[in-house]
This record gives structure tokens, sequence and C-alpha cells, in this order.
């Protein structure tokens, strides 16, 4: 179908794209790359009295090196992400991830910062977020914060953007060489959302898990950190019988939703498969 | 409306357009170049697919406003001085279509794979088309082909067509 | 049944039956020069909109369409109650019993709605933004009826109503038993004798065509004289019913089916929109086009499918098969629709598969439902009989101990036993399921898969494999128009074909059957090839237009080559004997002294004398020097009615993994041989099967049409309705063997819906091969990674899906609101 009628604003700079957001009036929809918002458009799901573009916006694209971050800039579409070299260097899981994310033509429009924004918890970049621990750069017109992941997914579609609010940047600590990572996506068919799936970090002292993060994606309205599973993996041997046994305890605290895929038993099931799957491989046994 | 400036294969245009207007309604209904076609509304089948300054992209989720000052390519401006393109002809040969009404978009999808890829194997085809539906092949001769063009490409010098 | 070729001894043009020509379609197709229905512009064309009820039953008690009517570009609003007396009722040409219900089908909703989806109101517009825009402005006031969803309870006791003015649920009740029918022994009997006897319920879930190109339908107004184009599989039908149904007189009327994408059955209908379309350019005298989204065409165009089988099986201990017997619920959804009820039908016949059962009973209940109405999907019928009895063979092969292909081979007909008349009264005329089965085994690499498996077994693997069979056949050519009268089905099954001379040589042959993607164009040019010894590039194919070829029944029912091709065949042989007269007037002999061959007639045993059949094409039209008394055309008509159906068989092997952690499948290997008779172009035969395995692995697997507990379709988009890519899909190992039909001078035997009828079983059936000594015995399709993971570690078939959306779909119009505030993706 057609989009119902809308204004367009198409800023270059992120000062314009805050002041068209103030003047777009009561609903304004931000499109970044567009791949779930114009489908809910044509669907006429959403009819917004604005829509701001940030195609055109200068320094919102591409990564760089700051310290011991790597920045990805919003706009930087999935196929840029998983090209990037400073990505597959310092954060392969992203690159990992943004793999599984729909299909090519998808990739080369969608962008980072709008699948983020975006926060559907079948999404696969929020929980790899998530277990980075990333921290997300959000640009108002009164200045810029920066907002930790843990506090960033506040509920289903809802983050802590605030009205007006941009996200701009991403911050990725740069883990990968001292920490061990994964994804693991488990969907019906090729081009699906996921129903559950894994982010794992690892990193080992010798034969011994000093420390895991697990974003876990689609196990609740927001992606969830498996902390009890988290917790459970401290110290524990580098085997496969103890990251078993530590998986089981990682859909504690979670409430996924019953759908067309899976009723919420069965995610939860799945949560610890691919959690013991995604740590077995992330710790590299 | 607003006001924008596209090439479509190779022809400059300067047109107003509705800044809701989908690119594949702009293409097939302002230009006339119906050869793209809409197969579904959620960007699942990939039917509509064409290249963005050298990428494929799916046009019914792209808006006319966002190609504008960007060069678009579609199924109808692949072939070069009236020869078809290897994938095109590749499609033919190895029975690679049968309805043929997803196609195009098919087509635009394998050449962007083949860009970046350009000797996949039989795997890799199927993921790197993961885009788009077909619902008379079973894809095998669709691989076939995509692969074929792929040894024909490579044999008649890379680059030749491969990045519409 | 070799590729091996002998060298001609002659110079004579090689054979065109049996070459894998490239498709002559394509051309067309590979550069985005088609001629899809939504790409025709007419001048001052305007657009309809269809108002689709969001409920699935109730009154409507007011429709107000007075602020769409204002709307900017919106020329007229109609509603069914301005079209009442005008839209007739969509047809249903297949009254299975004498006593079957038909409550009637508006073409758009007058007093009741009966289905989410089904027509309420149409906008037209100056383009298509208007008519879209203008949607959401009618107002209409419903008044909730109970609704009325499962089979099951819809014949229970004192059920809710599916249309109130009908007294039960129940269309009708066909059974066909073959003791009454003196086809087979009383079933009854053969089971109260049997050792053992297996009864299960198999569900076959709803199932959407799903053809890639979405409907369309343009009309222009010309006078009284009315062209519609539509994406539809059957042109000549649709000519016929809309001028029953409309009043608009048969021969005003013509009806184009320009390039088609896909059918698959889906388009073998007459469909509200069409009826519509008509309606509104005779009320407006304009041109107008109604393209679908592909949410209205998951929505309404019809489904296929749906229906809970009981089937009990009667053996001896030894293995030897006594009787079948059937019951089935086919849902019909809320209206009969062109063949609905004749899709069960179809399947009635079948079920015994290639077995040598003694004794059988079917008995099914055609059931109304508040859901989208069901008719042809590839196989129609078919594959519900094909499935029940290949599931059930596997069934009765765990209760006997019997290695499952062990019992089939005990059971099947055997190669000199053709033909063979099944208890179901069907005579198949030719095969050989043992050599296809051998064939297939080695394709598959069947004793190290077994060997793997065993493997698998004792180590404990969480990934264990499995292996199923289908050695299937089917029905093929609809066809036989006695045999179709006797079914009650309102037509015959004849083909028509035409050939036309022109005087350079060239031919025109025109079919009646109208291809979707088949490839008749090749196909059949390679046949008139052969015949009239032409160049393959001097033949055109014509079709698809009910002025340029006024007669036909079209495509669908693997019908085309077997009884479509055939009557080209013919034809091409009445134009050779016209030839013969004119050949013998110009080499002045006598026809009984001429030789045909490789185009050409010449005098027996005068070498260098002969005139090519393109040579006396240009006689004939000159006409100058021809036989007295002799018509000048050498042109021809036949039209091929065939006396029996066809039967192609073949047998299908499928290797799965099943991830016994998260109840995931994948195929590991999938292999078949197919006998389809005489090939004439291996390359399309070879992708006819592919895209049938698509489609029967994608009901085993992938797809399901839910609708939840108020009657919403809640795969109602590509991204819940999950129609699989190539990433999802295996590469297919086919074979095949040949035996032709002896019903056809063709010997074809049809192959459009082969692969869809034979492999959902197969599929099946590895599933729970992989999974049986974990206690599993069915698995409910489609198998998802859940209702598999439900079936292992919790028992039972898995059970029913959540019916909600899943995530990506969630959003819903307060949801998307939310959405505002964080951009996108």
């Amino acid at each position: 179908m057609i989009p119902a009628p809308f204004a367009y604003a198409r800023p270059t700079s992120v000062d314009e794209a805050l002041q068209a957001i103030a003047d777009g009036g009561e609903d304004v929809k931000i499109l970044a790359g567009g791949q779930s918002l114009i489908p809910v458009m044509r669907l006429r799901l959403a009819a917004p009295e604005t829509v701001v573009d940030l195609g055109r916006v200068a320094g919102l694209r591409g990564v760089r090196e700051e310290d011991d971050a790597i920045v990805v800039g919003a706009m930087t579409t999935h196929s840029d992400v998983i090209a990037d070299p400073l990505v597959q260097q310092w954060a392969p899981i992203v690159a990992q991830a943004t793999e599984t994310v729909a299909d090519r033509q998808v990739r080369h429009r969608g962008t980072f910062g709008g699948a983020l924004a975006h926060a559907d918890p079948a999404g696969d970049l929020p929980a790899v977020a998530l277990a980075l621990e990333a921290e997300f750069v959000i640009a108002g017109l009164s200045g810029r914060r920066t907002v930790p992941a843990v506090e960033f997914f506040v509920d289903y579609l809802t983050t802590a953007l605030e009205e007006g609010e941009l996200l701009v940047e991403i911050r990725l600590p740069k883990l990968a060489g001292t920490w061990g990572m994964h994804y693991e996506k488990f969907n019906r068919v090729a081009q699906a959302w996921s129903i559950v799936a894994v982010a794992a970090l690892v990193r080992r002292e010798g034969d011994r898990i000093a420390e895991a993060r697990i974003g876990l994606t689609n196990m609740g309205p927001t992606p969830l950190r498996a902390s009890a599973a988290e917790a459970a993996l401290a110290g524990v041997p580098a085997t496969r019988e103890a990251v078993a046994e530590a998986a089981a305890h990682a859909a504690e605290n979670t409430s996924p939703s019953s759908d067309l895929n899976a009723q919420a038993d069965y995610r939860h099931h799945l949560a610890q498969v691919l959690t013991r799957r995604a740590v077995i491989a992330a710790a590299g046994l | 409306m607003s006001q924008i400036s596209v090439r479509v294969d190779g022809v400059d245009y300067v047109d107003e357009v509705e800044p809701r207007t989908l690119l594949v309604h702009y293409l097939r209904e302002q230009l006339g170049k119906v050869g793209t076609v809409v197969g579904c509304d959620t960007s699942n089948c990939g039917a509509c697919t064409v290249h963005l300054d050298g990428e494929a992209v799916k046009s019914c989720t792209v808006l006319a406003v966002q190609a504008d000052g960007a060069e678009v390519t579609t199924i109808e401006g692949v072939g070069r001085d009236g020869a078809l393109h290897p994938v095109q002809k590749a499609f033919h040969e190895m029975h690679g279509l049968q309805c043929g009404f997803c196609t195009p978009g098919m087509i635009m999808a394998s050449i962007d794979l083949l860009a970046d890829n350009a000797d996949p194997s039989e795997d890799e085809v199927r993921e790197g088309i993961e885009g788009n539906l077909c619902r008379c092949t079973g894809y095998q001769n669709i691989v076939r082909a995509v692969q074929a063009a792929a040894a024909e490409m490579g044999t008649a010098e890379m680059g030749t067509g491969a990045q519409a | 049944m070799t590729a091996v070729e002998d060298a001609p001894a002659t110079t004579a043009p090689e054979r065109e039956v049996g070459k894998a020509r490239r498709r002559k379609e394509d051309a067309r197709l590979i550069t985005g020069r088609t001629t899809w229905t939504d790409n025709m512009v007419l001048p001052g064309m305007l657009h309809l909109a269809v108002v689709r009820s969001p409920v699935a039953h109730a009154k409507i008690t007011n429709v107000d369409v007075s602020a769409a009517r204002e709307a900017p570009g919106v020329v007229a609003v109609l509603t069914g109650r301005d079209l009442a007396d005008e839209q007739g009722s969509i047809p249903c040409a297949w009254p299975v019993t004498p006593d079957m219900v038909n409550p009637g089908h508006p073409s758009v909703a007058v007093d009741e709605v009966n289905h989410v989806g089904e027509a309420v109101a149409i906008v037209v517009g100056r383009s298509r933004t208007a008519a879209v825009d203008a949607l959401e402005l009618v107002d209409v006031d419903y008044e909730p009826l109970p609704v009325v969803l499962d089979m099951e309870q819809a014949l229970a006791e004192q059920p809710d109503l599916c249309h109130d003015h009908l007294q039960s649920n129940q269309s009708f009740r066909f059974v066909f038993d073959a003791g009454e029918a003196g086809t087979g022994q009383d079933t009854e009997q053969a089971f109260a004798e049997a050792d053992v006897v297996v009864s299960r319920r198999f569900v076959q879930q709803r199932l959407i065509p799903a053809f890639m190109e979405p409907r369309a339908v343009v009309v222009q107004p010309q006078g009284d004289n009315y062209t519609m184009w539509s994406s539809t599989q059957v042109p000549h039908i649709l000519r016929l019913m809309l001028a029953m149904i409309t009043g608009i007189p048969e021969h005003k009327l013509r009806v184009v089916a320009p390039d088609v994408g896909g059918g698959f059955g889906g388009k073998l209908q007459v469909t509200p929109e069409e009826v519509l379309s008509l309606l509104v350019a005779r009320r407006l005298g304009k041109p107008v086009k109604w393209v679908e989204t592909r949410s209205e065409s998951l929505m309404s165009a019809h489904h296929g499918r749906d229906q809970i089988q009981y089937i009990d099986i009667a053996a001896d201990r030894e293995g030897n098969v006594k009787g079948l017997r059937c019951r089935i619920l086919s849902d019909m959804g809320a209206y009969l629709r062109l063949v609905s009820p004749g899709v069960p039908v179809l399947g009635a016949f079948m079920y015994v598969g290639i077995y040598k059962f003694p004794a059988y009973r079917f008995d099914c209940q055609g059931v109304f439902t508040n859901k989208t109405p069901t008719d042809a999907y590839r196989g129609a019928g078919r594959p519900e009989a094909t499935f029940a009895i290949e599931r059930i063979m596997d069934e009765l092969a765990v209760e006997l101990g019997m290695d499952p292909l062990e019992l089939r081979r005990k059971n099947w007909i055997k190669a000199e036993e053709f033909p063979f008349t099944t208890a179901a009264g069907l005579e198949y005329d030719s095969g050989d399921y043992d050599t296809a089965t051998q064939q297939a085994l080695q394709l598959l690499g069947y004793d190290e898969l077994r060997e793997e498996q065993r493997r698998r077994r004792e180590s404990g693997d969480p990934v264990q494999l499995g292996i199923g069979f289908s050695t299937f056949t089917e029905m093929c050519g609809l066809a036989p128009s006695r045999v179709l009268g006797s079914l009650s089905y309102g037509a015959g099954g004849w083909e028509h074909a035409s050939i036309r001379m022109l005087p350079t040589g060239k031919v025109e042959v025109v079919t009646g059957s109208t291809p979707h993607g088949q490839g008749h164009e090749t196909a059949w040019s390679q046949l008139v090839a052969d015949e009239l010894g032409v160049p393959f590039e001097d033949v055109e194919v014509l079709h698809g237009d009910t002025s340029v070829s006024p007669r036909g029944l079209d495509t669908y029912g693997s019908r085309s080559l077997v009884v479509g091709g055939a009557a080209v065949v013919n034809a091409a042989q009445k134009v050779i004997a016209k030839a013969r007269k004119v050949a013998a007037h110009l080499l002045e002999a006598s026809e009984d002294d001429l030789d045909f061959t490789g185009g050409s007639f010449s005098v027996r045993g005068t070498p260098g004398t002969g005139v090519s059949i393109q040579e006396i094409a240009l006689a004939t039209f000159a006409a100058h020097n021809f036989p007295e008394g002799v018509e000048p055309s050498i042109d021809a008509d036949a039209t091929f009615d065939p006396v029996n159906f066809s039967f192609p068989h073949g047998t299908h092997i499928c290797a799965m993994e099943v991830d016994t952690e998260t109840g995931f499948v994948k195929i590991r290997k999938y292999a078949c041989v197919d006998d389809v008779g005489t090939i004439v172009n291996p390359l399309i035969v070879e992708g006819q099967v592919h895209g049938g395995l698509a489609q029967g692995i994608a009901q085993a697997l992938y797809e399901e049409a839910v609708y939840d507990d108020d009657g919403n379709l809640t795969t109602g988009t590509f991204v819940d309705y999950l129609v699989p890519s190539a990433a999802d899909l295996p590469h297919f190992d086919t074979g095949n063997t040949v035996h032709a039909a002896p019903g056809n001078p063709i010997g074809a035997k049809g192959v459009g819906e082969a692969g869809c009828i034979a492999s959902t079983p197969a599929v099946v059936n590895a599933a729970l091969d992989a999974v049986r000594h974990l206690g599993v015995s069915d698995i409910r399709m489609p198998l998802t990674p859940e209702r598999v993971w439900r079936a292992v570690h919790l028992g039972g078939d898995g059970g029913d899906r959540a019916p909600d959306r899943t995530n990506a779909q969630a959003v819903d119009s307060a949801q998307a609101a939310s959405i505002a505030q964080g951009g996108d993706l």
C-alpha cells in the first residue's frame, strides 16, 4: 500500500535535525534506514505528521577509534558495519550479529543506530549492545548526554531517548583480544527475526572463565542480560560441562512473549540451549 | 511535493513527487519503468529490487525523495549495448525462472551479490539471495544460474557490468 | 529412459521432443519487458480500492460513505446495497452432491460479513492513492455474531452457525464406498476380519497459494463491449462465468490473461474483485483497475488444504493391506468458490495410492467456517490423499515392526500388473514403482545414511537423522469430460488447439491452455516443430486472449501438455492431412504414394522430388494451382478429450536432521525419481519438479495460515506466512523413469503437481523416523521447531501454535506511535 501523507524534512546537520524534530508537530518519526518504518507506514500502522530524514545529516556515518572504544555513527549502514575493519578487529560480534539481520538489500539501507533506537526485542543488535556494555550518545536541543546500554532500553520499542532527542553515535568498548565473543541466533527461516538469540562475551583466565556477559534477544520486552547465568559462570572451570550447568540459569528473570513462533516455556528452554552454545563458542571450547 | 533529480538507467530525470511516494511507484508510474514490480508490502519478497548508487535495495522500502541525487539501475538498464547482462543470460540458460515475476529483483540481487563475492559457493548464493522470494523454481536453477554467471564473468574479466 | 540417443542415420532434423530447449518466454521476462496486468494504463482509467471487513462474522447495520465520497480524487463509493441487484453470486461449478448447500457468495457483502477480509465497499478514485486514502473514511457499523472457526465444533450438537440462514454448518457429505460401487469388498467386514488396525488423525493445515504476482484486474468498457485483463489462470472459464453472473452477453465480453505471475490454483477462480471491476466499469462507463496488496492477497484470495483426516488402515500380520477407511472434514471457509467442494472429491479416488487395497471407503463432509474460502492449491485434493496414505503406511509399518519400504513393496502394484483398476475404481495406466524406488535409493545414498542414522542413534547424538519415503501416484490431466460429468463437475475437460499456416511458412499455434509460467510457448513449439518438420523458431504460440483463442479450458490439474498439448499434436496431424492433398496435386502423385518426413512430402521411390509444408503454405495462400474441390486452407483445429486420466508416479526420499535440543529440522538430502511419461523438455520438467518440491516441503516445514480466536488471520504478511527462501531449501537430486502414457498421442502424464503432492509426507516421515525412538509418533504440520521440541520432550503432536503475531508484526497502531521517538532501522 501507500503511506499516508506526511511532511518531509531533510536536515543536513544534527542541529538542523533537532530543530526539524522540534518543529515537526505532534507525531514526528525519524527516518534512518527506513527498513522497519516504511513498511509500517505502508501498512498504515503508523501515519506520522512529519518524517525527518537523517540521510543527509553530515557526520553520522562511519566508524572511528577513540581511546579504548570504537565509535559507530548512528547512520552507519549494516553493510558498512559488517565490512568495517575496526568493528571486525574490536567488536567482531557486532559484525557477526549484523550479518544475520534480514537480507543484503535491507542491510544496505538499515542502520546501526536505527536498529538500536527502534529497540525491537526481536532485533539482533540491542542484545549485542547490551552485552558489550555499549554507550549511547544522545543529542538534544540542550546538548549531548551519554547513556549506558543498561539504561537505554526501557520497554517494548521504548528507549531512553526523550521526545526531541536523537541517537547520534554508539561507543563500543574494545573488548576483542581479552574477550571471546559469539552471537547465536535461532530463527525459522533465513530472513526472519530471532525467535531467541544470545550474545555471549567471555573473558578467560587460563583454565577458568573469569567473567561472562550474556545478552538475550527476544526474551522480554527489552533485550536482557542473563545475570544469573553470568554469575554462575564467573570463576568456573572452562569446560563444556560447567558451561552447561551455568547456562541452565539463562532464562531466570526473563519474561518472553508467546507468539506464532514460540510460546514462553519454549523460549525459556531455547535461552538455556543457546546460551550454552554461545558461551562454549565464545570461550573457544 | 518535493523536487528530485534522479539518474535512472542512464537517463537524468527531474520530477515532482509527493514525499510519501515510494521509489518503486515513482519508477513504475512516473517513469514507466514497469520492469520493476511490487510483490509485497513488508519488504520480504525482494521483487522490487533495484540498485541505488550501486547497491541492491528494495525500492518498495525507499522513498523516492531518498533517491534524490542518486543513480538508480533497474532490470531495464543492466544490459549494455543491447546485449544481455551475464546474469540475465545465465537465468535463461539455466532455466532460472518460470513465471518470471520475481526475476527482475532476483537478477538485481544476484548482480549485487556477485559484486561482493565473485565466486560464491552454493550456500553463499542461497544466503545471498535470501531476501528474494520465488514461488516457482524451488531456487535450484537460480542458484545454478548465479554460479554460471559468476564463472562467465570471472573468465570475461571481472568488473564489466558487475556493478551497474 | 536413458539420456543416450542414437545418432540419426539420416540428415533429418534433430527431434525437438526431448530436447532441453531454452525457453522462448524468457526474453521478455529477464529484461523487464513483461506485460503484467498492473502495467496496463488506459486513458481516463479509474482505480478501485476495497474496504474489507475487520470482523469475521457480523450483521452490517450501517455503511456511511459520505465522508469518503467527499474525499479528494474520489469518483464514487459503492456498497453491497448499491450492487445487490446486479452482482449475483460468485459461481460454484462443482456441486459434488445433489443436496449440497451453497449459501451464495456476494462479491461485496450486503447484510452480513462472514470472514475477515470480505469486501464491504468499493472506493473508486482518480488515482490509486486517492482511492486508498479514502478507505478509512468509509464508516461501517457491525453487529457481531458468533464466530465459527473449528470444524469439529462446527459439526457438534447445537453449534453456532457460520451462516444463520442455514440449518447447519455442513455443506455436503460425499461418500465413495468401494463395496457399494462394486470396485472392492465390503469395508466394514475387511476391518472386522483384519489382524491389525491402525487409526490416526492427521491435520492438513490451511495454506495460501501465495503466487508472486498479486492479483490485478483492468476492465475497459467500449460501448456495450467489455475487455477484461486479469491476472488469471482461466480466462476462458472467467469469461463464461462473468457472462452468466453479470448478464453481459458472452460475445460482448473479451477476457485477456496477459503475462501472469504464477497461480498454483490460486488464480483458478472467479474472484469478487473481477466481478466488481466489471460492474463498476459498466456503471461508470470508464476503464478501471484494481490491484491488490500482498496483505489483501493473503487475507482474501482463496486459501488451500485445511482438512482433518481420520484414517484407519487394516492389514494382516504379514503386512498385506486389507482395507482403508477415510473420514475427512474439509474446511470450505465461509463460502463456496469455483471448485471449493471439488477439491476433497478430487482426492477421494487417490487415498489408496499405489497399493492394492481390497476394500476402501471415503466419507467427506464439507464444513463452513468464518474464514476465507478454500479452493484449488497445487495438487488440490491429491496432496491430502497422498499425505494420508503415505503417513499411515509408515504407522502401519511401525505397528507391524516392518521396514516401511518393505511394507510398501509388498502391497504396491507390480509393473506387470498394469493397467490396474484400484478399489477406488480408477484404472492406472502404466508405471514401474520398483525401478523408480531403486533409482531413488541410489540417488539418495540410502545405505550410508541409514548407517549414519544408526551411529547417531547409538551415540545419543543431539542431532538425530531420519529417512522418510513417499511412493506416490496422482491422477493428472483433468480431463475426461465424461468422468468429470459423472462427478457433477460443471464443465468438460477437453482442450482445444488450432494451427494457422502463414504464407511465409511460419506457424501460429493457438492453444486454449493458458500458461502462467509453465513454458507452453516453448514446449508447444517443440511439439509442432516435430510434427510439421518446421524449425522451432518458426513457431509462435498464442494464448490467453479469448478473442485470439476462442475455445479452451485453461491450465490447472497438470493438464496442459497431457490434454492441451495433445490437441496441438492432433491439429498438426490434421494440417498434414490437408497438406497431403495439396502436395499430391503439386507433385502429380497419388496421396498414397507420398511420404512425409522432415517437413517435406516426397513421392516414394522418386528421390529428389519433394515439396515442403512451408512451400505448401505459400501455395495455399496463393491458391492459384489447387486441387479441384478442396478449400484453399491447410489450417486445422482439434479438440482433445482423453478417455482416462494419466497417472504419474514416483519415489521421493527425504533424509532429515532433527536437533533434539531445539527442535530445529533441516533437510540433509532429498532425492526423487518421477515418472511423468514422455518428456518433451527435460529442463522444464525438472523445473516443475523443483518448484513442486519447494511447495510440498513448505507445507511440511514452514507454511500455515493461522487464525486467532476472533477469526483474524495472524499470518497476514510475509513476515509471518513463511514462504521459504533459497537459504531455507535444500538441493534436490532428481531423476526420471519414462513409461509413456497410453492415453494421449504424446505419452506425457503431467508434471506440474508431482513434486508438491509427493514431497510433504516424505519430509514428515523423515522427521518422525529421526525421533520415533524417542517416543514420537506424530508431529503436526508445519514442523515448527517448537512443535518438534514439544513432541520430543513433552509428547503429543506438538499442539497448537500461539496465534499472536511475531514481534516484528506486533506493531499495532497504538504501539506504532511509540516508535515515533526512537527513529528506526
